[in-house]
């Protein structure tokens, strides 16, 4: 099919061209940055598109596979592959890259190849964790990608950023450590293997199930985020720079939601199921009470930030349902959510970038003055409601079709999240949006330029083209998700 | 016993060094100041030299020579390389240092020189004996570098609190042996091995010399309870002194306690297990959660030594050859990052100004992006985050413990590496996140740039490449023990 690896080419383009802008040295270079910065991540892009052209729908199977030894001592491989779990995922996280690098043209003049360099490198590692079929390779993606991400909320943040790294790091670190304890238990239970797909079909106790599902549940938990592990989101999302959070919120939640699928689920299904209802509980829990959360924000980022969390405790529930419905519910969720957070993320970086506040009581009338932008905020706004024809609602309402086969209650909780999200989104959008101009500085607000319309263009497409034609994803992820609940059905107590 | 000369070859290096650092004592004593790179010059030559001898006679399998006193296998082999690149570093870093508070005199390379020969006889040492002789010879080296500084009433408190302090612990160290010698009749770690695996009677006597000897490595590596004098020391010494501690001698150390644990005491595993167990587990919660509480950056890294050879005594506990290979690779992953990171502060230091606080590592990151982007590698290595090597070597030996059943302990492990994070992150934060105080030029010569450089890359492309290191080490513990 295709002679060279496609694979590895998806994650060692953009680290290369990141070490390349690294390489261009001080803001001297600015401008040089920015352009190998960009060419970098639309040649990731490119490199990606054959995962799609040449992705067999048909099959359950790993594709794309590559596998090397890489540390024969541990027996660990470089041992890559995706299925139609991890494929739509990588071709996100690489088109977002793109919008991250044209989003902080402008904004960014401090450190500029430090700052492109570290996204380009962040960008590399993610797409090596959707890849990874080794689960050495998968931590040092996994713990890999906190030193560029670390280092974009430490140096570009807003003013609590010092506070909001070193939570962001230790809290992802705790959880991440006891995983690599569980790994390593993994490999001597399944006779010194590092590879997962063996994992999937090792025999494992009941307790060892249970520690690692907790384990487990603590490190791709704190990556969701989920209640009551969530605290460091908002801090992160708050002080990031604009680039930052679209990365935070599209990318590397959905690695925490990856987590669930690749590791929890299929290695410990009998503990999957036995403490489904904790999860289900702690999603509810997401959906219900940080809705409401959400709805007292008086800061923008905060509040997208916490509709962020409501928004994931939908994808695990959706895959604690157990059924394809709400698997696939969930997946769809986690792209759509990957591009309504990342518009609305922009948004208020287009708005920030005009008046350097992101408190909601500084805005208003904002229409008046730049009417495009209110209608591109809208579309979005509305997405992140859930609104039918956009791609938040096709998630949304797969998973609560999923739960009410389940149990009537669970689909009654989830559905409150349609009100609440109407409620606290639009109630924002209407602060911002409509009324009065009360504050003078709204009244000199610039139009959104070209670069602000192409990034907002491009992101309302692909909104509206999932909303209204999902089937290609659900196409995508079908085969693989049937086969992950097959894994799940069946028990490997000894 | 044979006289022939052939038993000497093995020790080709050794008596290689001891001629040459008796050459420089005599050389440099008729050298002025002005001509001093005549010393420095010859024992890079001497390291290399030695070098080469090691690689000429590299054994594929233990050969054991002067009536069992001493051995060379590739354990020996490949650790004496480590040691020699270590200190041929220590040398390279620490030149503008020393030059600039007048310490560069021939007393350095040959107290250096002298305690790499001790090193190497550690080493290579089969016999209780030579062991202790080895230990002393590096000691009292050690001692006199420290006190070098002789108008430093720092440096000569740290000399005086390590030197007895060094020395209550050959003490406990000899008074175990002797208890070992009493057991078994023997001071040779193979008769000794071979006698208590053989069974013995004299259980009290023996568990009393395990506990003994236990605690005199314990001393000698600067584990919780027994390392008062490690923060001291390190903070008191001149830093280019700190370098040398702070490095090579590890890589004996972790010799030392293979030896005698690992070929001497191994059919006791049971009885020395948990006293290591108790070790590791006070060094890891000592060492990082004093170290937070730290502003100088030496005394941070100090307890940072401690909760690092805490680590390493896991995979050493582990017992099994698998374990004693993440040792060995750990120790050696951690004098790698020991000797970038302490070379770092020699490398900021200017005469008249030591780089020691953390605060003089604010904004590094606008005077010198290249030096804080190496730093910040070597601090996450430290943290053992990937894709950096300490993250291996925290790997292996957590590895080593699940191994052996021990998952309580990983865990413990993996919880104090977590609050370790938070230090080394905070100088990240200081390089990054704030501003310069200090923006005066860095001025150091190229090589030494070019070494730390390389130091500072190994770091990363080890982590990326990890197997030939971790092959090599492997390889080392499974063809020698």
């Amino acid at each position: 099919m295709f002679g060279f690896p496609i694979l590895t080419l998806v994650i060692w383009v953009p680290i290369l061209a990141g070490a390349l802008v690294l390489a261009t040295g001080s803001d001297r270079n600015a401008a040089l940055a920015r352009w190998i910065a960009l060419a970098g991540s639309v040649l990731g892009l490119i490199v990606a598109i054959p995962l799609i052209t040449g992705f067999d729908v048909a099959t359950s199977n790993m594709q794309f596979v590559e596998k090397q030894p890489w540390i024969e001592a541990l027996n660990v491989h470089y041992h890559l592959g995706v299925d139609g779990i991890s494929m739509p995922l990588i071709l996100l996280n690489s088109f977002i890259t793109v919008l991250v690098v044209i989003a902080g043209w402008q904004v960014i003049q401090d450190k500029v190849a430090q700052y492109m360099a570290a996204f380009l490198i962040m960008s590399g590692l993610i797409n090596g964790v959707f890849a990874a079929l080794d689960g050495i390779l998968f931590y040092v993606f996994f713990e890999g990608m906190l030193i560029p991400l670390y280092l974009i909320v430490g140096v570009w943040g807003g003013p609590n950023r010092v506070y909001a790294a070193f939570k962001f790091f230790l809290y992802t670190l705790l959880g991440s450590l006891l995983m690599l304890v569980s790994l390593i238990y993994l490999y001597f239970q399944s006779g010194g293997s590092f590879d997962i797909q063996t994992w999937h079909t090792t025999t494992l106790g009941m307790t060892a199930q249970t520690l690692m599902f907790f384990a487990f549940l603590l490190a791709f938990g704190v990556k969701v985020p989920m209640w009551p592990v969530h605290t460091w989101l908002p801090d992160a999302h708050v002080e990031a720079p604009t680039g930052g959070s679209v990365v935070l919120a599209a990318i590397t939640l959905k690695v925490g939601a990856y987590g669930f699928l690749r590791f929890i689920l299929p290695i410990l299904p009998d503990a999957s199921q036995e403490y489904a209802w904790f999860v289900i509980a702690l999603s509810l829990i997401a959906v219900a009470y940080i809705g409401l959360v959400a709805l007292v924000q008086a800061d923008m980022k905060k509040l997208i930030a916490y509709s962020s969390i409501a928004h994931m405790g939908f994808v695990t529930l959706g895959f604690f349902m157990f059924n394809p419905l709400g698997l696939e519910g969930g997946l769809v969720q986690m792209i759509s959510h990957g591009f309504v957070s990342a518009a609305l993320f922009l948004c208020i970086g287009v708005m920030y970038d005009r008046l350097h506040s992101r408190q909601i009581k500084d805005y208003g009338g904002l229409v008046n003055k730049m009417p495009v932008f209110a209608a591109f905020f809208m579309l979005f706004a509305m997405a992140n409601a859930g609104l039918p024809a956009t791609s938040g609602f096709v998630g949304e309402f797969m998973v609560i079709m999923a739960a009410v086969k389940v149990n009537f209650w669970f689909a009654f909780v989830a559905a409150t999240t349609l009100i609440f999200g109407a409620a606290y989104t639009l109630w924002m959008y209407k602060r911002v949006v409509f009324g009065n101009v009360t504050n003078p500085h709204v009244e000199e607000m610039q139009h959104v330029n070209a670069r602000e319309i192409l990034l907002l263009g491009v992101l309302a497409i692909c909104v509206l083209g999932m909303g209204l034609y999902p089937k290609p994803f659900t196409d995508v992820m079908h085969v693989s998700v049937v086969d992950l609940l097959a894994h799940v059905a069946q028990s490997k107590l000894p | 016993m044979s006289t022939s000369l052939s038993q000497f070859i093995p020790l080709l290096p050794e008596i290689f060094v001891l001629v040459m650092v008796s050459l420089i004592l005599i050389i440099d004593a008729a050298l002025g100041d002005s001509k001093r790179y005549v010393s420095y010059a010859l024992s890079l030559l001497t390291l290399a030299g030695a070098t080469f001898l090691t690689l000429q006679d590299f054994s594929a399998a233990p050969l054991v020579t002067m009536g069992g006193l001493f051995v060379d296998d590739p354990l020996s082999d490949v650790l004496k390389l480590f040691l020699y690149l270590s200190v041929a570093v220590v040398m390279v870093y620490s030149r503008d240092y020393l030059r600039q508070r007048g310490l560069y005199k021939g007393e350095f390379f040959v107290l250096a020189l002298f305690a790499l020969l001790g090193m190497m006889v550690m080493v290579s040492a089969s016999h209780f004996l030579t062991l202790y002789l080895g230990l002393e010879l590096l000691s009292l080296s050690l001692y006199a570098m420290v006190a070098l500084q002789r108008d430093s009433s720092v440096a000569t408190e740290a000399a005086m609190k390590y030197f007895v302090l060094g020395a209550l612990a050959s003490g406990m160290l000899l008074y175990g042996m002797s208890m070992i010698y009493g057991v078994t009749g023997s001071l040779a770690l193979a008769d000794i091995s071979q006698m208590l695996a053989d069974g013995t009677d004299l259980r009290i006597p023996l568990v009393f010399g395990i506990v003994f000897i236990v605690a005199g490595l314990a001393f000698k590596l600067g584990a919780v309870p027994f390392h008062m004098w490690v923060p001291d020391v390190y903070h008191g010494a001149p830093t280019a002194m700190t370098l040398f501690i702070g490095s090579a001698p590890k890589i004996a150390a972790f010799a030392f306690v293979v030896r005698i644990l690992g070929q001497g005491l191994e059919s006791q595993l049971t009885e020395w297990r948990d006293m290591l167990v108790i070790l590791a587990v006070l060094s890891m919660a000592v060492g990082n959660l004093a170290a937070i509480a730290q502003t100088n950056l030496k005394r941070m890294l100090a307890y940072s030594t401690i909760s690092h050879m805490g680590f390493m005594l896991l995979g050493i506990l582990a017992g099994s050859n698998n374990g004693f290979g993440s040792a060995m690779f750990y120790v050696v992953v951690y004098t790698l990052m020991s000797l970038g990171s302490f070379g770092m502060i020699l490398l900021l230091s200017r005469a008249g100004f030591e780089a020691d606080q953390l605060d003089d590592f604010k904004g590094l990151n606008r005077r010198s992006p290249w030096l804080a982007f190496l730093m910040l590698l070597l601090m996450f290595s430290m943290a053992g985050v990937p894709p950096t090597v300490g993250f291996y070597a925290k790997l292996a030996v957590l590895q080593a413990v699940v191994e052996i059943q021990y998952i309580w302990l990983a865990v413990v492990a993996v919880l104090f590496s977590l609050i370790g994070a938070f230090y080394y992150l905070r100088i990240v934060k200081l390089m990054y996140f704030d501003q310069p105080h200090d923006t005066s030029p860095i001025e150091t010569g190229i090589d030494v740039r070019l070494i730390m450089s390389v130091n500072g890359i190994a770091v990363l492309a080890f982590g990326v490449l990890p197997q030939p290191l971790m092959a090599v080490c492997v390889h080392a513990i499974g063809a020698s023990l």
